[in-house]
């Protein structure tokens, strides 16, 4: 009895995901792909596997490595100023910092979900018309979308700490900023770096789009070379990048174990 | 434990580690030409900006529907066919599934450099060699969800009970048969929760995929943006900011169902 009724069962969740498919397969325009030649393709791939070395580094400033290296500096600074600027609304957010009140954690979560849920592309857009294209209104761009993402991680660590040491300093008379120092930054800090290392690595990754709008970076670069179909070149910004991020996962990765 | 092995006796590395990090800090800040008096001199013109942002357009919202509906239709379409494609690679990064380390091994560098390519690029690359439309908004989702669910599947897959498996294979099932009865059944419902958790961080993906020309609403922002029509930009980021509210909280309620 009971296996016939989970074979049913399958059979309404199969003839559901099927219809979800179909309705979302009906109208969606496939045209793009009549134009689709394999040949092109073929012709494609093959340049992109020769990368056109000698753009890796010429001394000119707008070469894959000098770029590659302002992309991370975006990345780092963007990072550091989210880190920074996101501890207060993790002050803001925190259920166990706010015993009596519910309200202000929910108005700062409110606020950590407002800053994250735009994306990182508007907030280029935004900061371009601010302080002018360039490679700082990716870092303000990057910073502000970092507060909303670490925000909301910090928050959820500080909400699921262990609550005995600050019970501990509270038996024995400390009042709330010495707890913070004494009970709560020595357990949160490993966490919070090693949240932050892993964000620093996101970062990366979003500073090499933010190009496409004109904030800085080797986006821009990249964008020109598709446009321009110079496929070798597009080949060398690629693996540069691709090699930049693993190394990067790998360094973030080792000191986060460290960290552990 | 001595006490010279605690925290403030060890100053020495944390000022190393300060010092490091101050070292990146005017690197960067030297790199990229940061200037905080930019920021405060110019928050006029960023007032200014948010200001023409705060008078939606609501008249524009019935042409907006469609757009989004396309949008999650493409993210739908894509996180399905990258689960389609993640589960048999997912299996093939395990050894617990291939009993074959050099497999293994070449399947995950072959997730993590795919996991590598930031989806914009990705998306400006296929648009420049497949063509501009939804299809292409599909194909990149598709690849980039692959990337990401088929590392989650695997992590997955490593945490699993192996007495299943050793039944299995007392019974002389071969590698297809063990991984299809015996570990399927056991990661089925994390394979269903990966798949709205990589739904909801399409849909914010996909939600910027059309500025390079890969479809969904995209399209229409960068379109407006490039009119300087701030009334519907507004709109638009304020359904964009509705629609991933209520992804989020719809895969959130389904996940917590399946866990």
């Amino acid at each position: 009895m009971k296996t016939k009724n989970i074979l049913t069962n399958k059979w309404v969740v199969c003839i559901v995901i099927i219809a979800l498919l179909c309705f979302c397969a009906y109208d969606i325009d496939w045209s793009s792909l009549a134009y689709f030649s394999w040949g092109s393709l073929k012709g494609t791939l093959i340049s992109l596997l020769q990368p056109e070395w000698s753009f890796f580094y010429n001394g000119s400033g707008e070469d894959v490595f000098s770029l590659m290296v302002m992309t991370i500096g975006i990345a780092f600074l963007g990072t550091f100023i989210g880190t920074i600027l996101s501890l207060p609304f993790v002050l803001l957010a925190s259920r166990n910092l706010w015993k009596h009140n519910t309200i202000i954690p929910r108005i700062g979560k409110f606020i950590l979900d407002v800053l994250r849920s735009f994306p990182e592309l508007v907030y280029a857009i935004i900061f371009i018309k601010v302080v002018g294209p360039g490679p700082f209104a990716g870092v303000l761009a990057i910073g502000i979308h970092q507060i909303g993402m670490l925000g909301k991680l910090f928050t959820e660590e500080m909400e699921s700490m262990d609550e005995a040491p600050v019970e501990a300093c509270h038996a024995v008379g400390a009042n709330g900023i010495q707890t913070m120092f004494f009970a709560r930054i020595p357990q949160l800090l490993p966490i919070y770096a090693s949240l932050t290392l892993n964000h620093f690595e996101i970062g990366v990754r979003s500073a090499s789009t933010l190009g496409l709008v004109g904030a800085g970076g080797i986006g821009a670069t990249l964008i020109f070379a598709i446009q321009g179909r110079r496929w070798n070149r597009v080949s060398i910004i690629l693996l540069c990048i691709i090699v930049t991020v693993f190394l990067l996962d790998l360094l973030t990765g080792y000191i986060r174990k460290k960290l552990r | 434990m001595k006490i010279k092995d605690t925290v403030h006796f060890q100053w020495y590395k944390s000022l190393f580690v300060v010092f490091i990090i101050g070292v990146c800090f005017l690197g960067s800040a030297y790199v990229t030409d940061a200037s905080l008096s930019e920021v405060f001199g110019n928050l006029d013109q960023m007032i200014a900006f948010l200001e023409k942002l705060s008078h939606p357009d609501f008249s524009y919202i019935p042409t907006l529907l469609s757009p989004m509906l396309k949008t999650l239709k493409m993210s739908m379409l894509g996180t399905f066919i990258g689960m389609l494609l993640a589960v048999p690679f997912a299996f093939l990064a395990t050894t617990i599934a291939t009993q074959n380390a050099i497999v293994t091994n070449i399947i995950r560098l072959f997730l993590n450099i795919i996991r590598t390519i930031p989806n914009l690029l990705l998306a400006a690359v296929l648009v420049a060699v497949i063509g501009i439309g939804e299809a292409t908004g599909i194909i990149t989702i598709a690849i980039f969800t692959f990337g990401m669910v088929a590392q989650l599947i695997y992590e997955s897959i490593e945490t699993i009970d192996l007495a299943p498996l050793e039944a299995a294979e007392s019974v002389g099932a071969n590698k297809l048969q063990i991984a299809v009865w015996s570990i399927w059944p056991q990661i089925m419902n994390s394979v269903a929760s990966y798949f709205f958790y990589a739904f909801e961080i399409n849909v914010r993906a996909s939600t910027v995929l059309g500025y390079v020309g890969a479809g969904g609403i995209g399209v229409t922002l960068s379109a407006s943006l490039g009119l300087f029509r701030y009334d519907r930009v507004s709109i638009i980021i304020l359904s964009i900011f509705i629609i991933v509210l209520i992804v989020d909280a719809l895969s959130e309620a389904i996940r917590r169902r399946l866990a």
